[in-house]
């Protein structure tokens, strides 16, 4: 493994912050290789992660059962500290995995869901069916994949939740600048 | 053209979701990784840090006890007698410029906004190993320099230094969206 600590750190001080320079102590993990090299380490971790996928349904279906059981928590308590957080988790955790899992549709939901559990003023006051069809898209998605029909359903109807949420965010945010710009605001982060 | 030796690195990494562990896990060994340690949540992510001092951290943003950025705080203690200086790969949900720029000021290395993939996976840890920025400390930050690139061509002021600060004027997206409501 590399050096715990570098054994050398360069320090240059400056008025009001200091430069420090260490010896690249990964450095000794990277070899050159030829340019025709056939050895591709990300075609190898794609097949592997393709040998893993027939286990990604019910991987989503576990985190769609989580969501409906954070959902249902929510109705019989109503928005606690906690059940507002594992709201958020449930819907946050499918928003990153569902594509990856072979269910983009339903990490757009899901996202739509998160960005009201974010940035709506009082989630009481949020219509109760907002955030039902949200939870009720993503588990028809994820139910209903293997209808080869469905794909493009889903992708409609996770656009407009997605739209129906945004006008309300919009609507509810119109005095709140702050959470205005992060609703409207694209994402600066490249896929790759 | 370089390649990492993947067998020679050690990470850890901390995602509170089995099924994303499990992915990372298995994009790593395939990469060649050996050893990769990992955890559910910060608190135990850090115990982890300690006793097997990896060479590079992959951590989620949102964890139970301590969520991710408080993991790269506790990690980026300049006087700490760990290793403050690991690389620190933050991989998210969250892709908001609001929360880049948090994650950055933490003190995370590299940025990977989920969905993830063995290609952009495979970039922050080439990024990382072959190109490590400075670190930089002043009285309110310890990590590496914010500043990816040096650019010869600017005439803005040095804000490092000292002096007022110059304040750009944007068009406010809320008066857009006020029209549009």
């Amino acid at each position: 493994m590399a050096k715990d600590k570098p054994a050398t750190l360069q320090i240059e001080a400056f008025a009001d912050h200091h430069v420090i320079t260490q010896p690249n102590p990964l450095r000794r993990v990277l070899r050159r290789v030829a340019e025709k090299d056939l050895d591709d380490p990300v075609a190898r971790a794609e097949k592997a992660l393709a040998r893993l996928s027939g286990e990604f349904k019910n991987w989503m279906e576990v985190e769609t059962n989580r969501l409906a059981a954070a959902h249902a928590a929510i109705l019989k308590d109503g928005f606690t500290k906690t059940t507002r957080e594992e709201l958020f988790r449930a819907a946050h955790d499918i928003k990153g995995d569902a594509t990856t899992f072979g269910f983009p549709s339903a990490g757009v939901a899901a996202e739509s869901l998160c960005r009201i559990i974010e940035h709506a003023p009082d989630l009481d006051q949020v219509p109760s069916n907002l955030i039902a069809h949200h939870i009720n898209a993503i588990q028809a998605i994820v139910g209903e994949r293997t209808k080869l029909d469905t794909i493009s359903t889903a992708s409609e109807l996770s656009r407009q939740l997605r739209g129906v949420a945004d006008e309300y965010l919009a609507y509810a945010n119109r005095d709140r600048p702050e959470h205005l710009e992060a609703i409207l605001a694209p994402s600066i982060v490249p896929a790759e | 053209m370089f390649r990492i030796d993947f067998n020679k690195l050690r990470f850890l990494v901390c995602d509170d979701n089995p099924h994303m562990r499990r992915i990372l896990r298995t994009l790593l060994h395939s990469f060649g990784a050996r050893e990769v340690y990992e955890s559910e949540d910060g608190a135990t992510a850090l115990e982890m840090y300690s006793h097997y001092v990896p060479d590079i951290v992959i951590t989620d943003w949102s964890m139970p006890i301590f969520d991710g950025l408080e993991l790269a705080q506790m990690i980026r203690q300049p006087e700490s007698k760990g290793n403050p200086y690991a690389p620190i790969i933050m991989l998210t949900g969250h892709s908001e410029k609001r929360r880049v720029t948090v994650a950055r000021d933490a003190g995370v290395t590299e940025f990977l906004a989920k969905p993830i993939s063995a290609k952009g996976l495979y970039q922050r840890i080439l990024n990382v190993v072959a190109n490590p920025r400075p670190f930089i400390k002043t009285k309110t930050y310890f990590g590496p320099d914010r500043r990816r690139n040096t650019a010869s061509a600017y005439i803005g002021p040095e804000r490092r230094i000292g002096g007022e600060v110059e304040v750009l004027q944007q068009p406010s997206l809320l008066d857009k969206a006020r029209t549009t409501v």
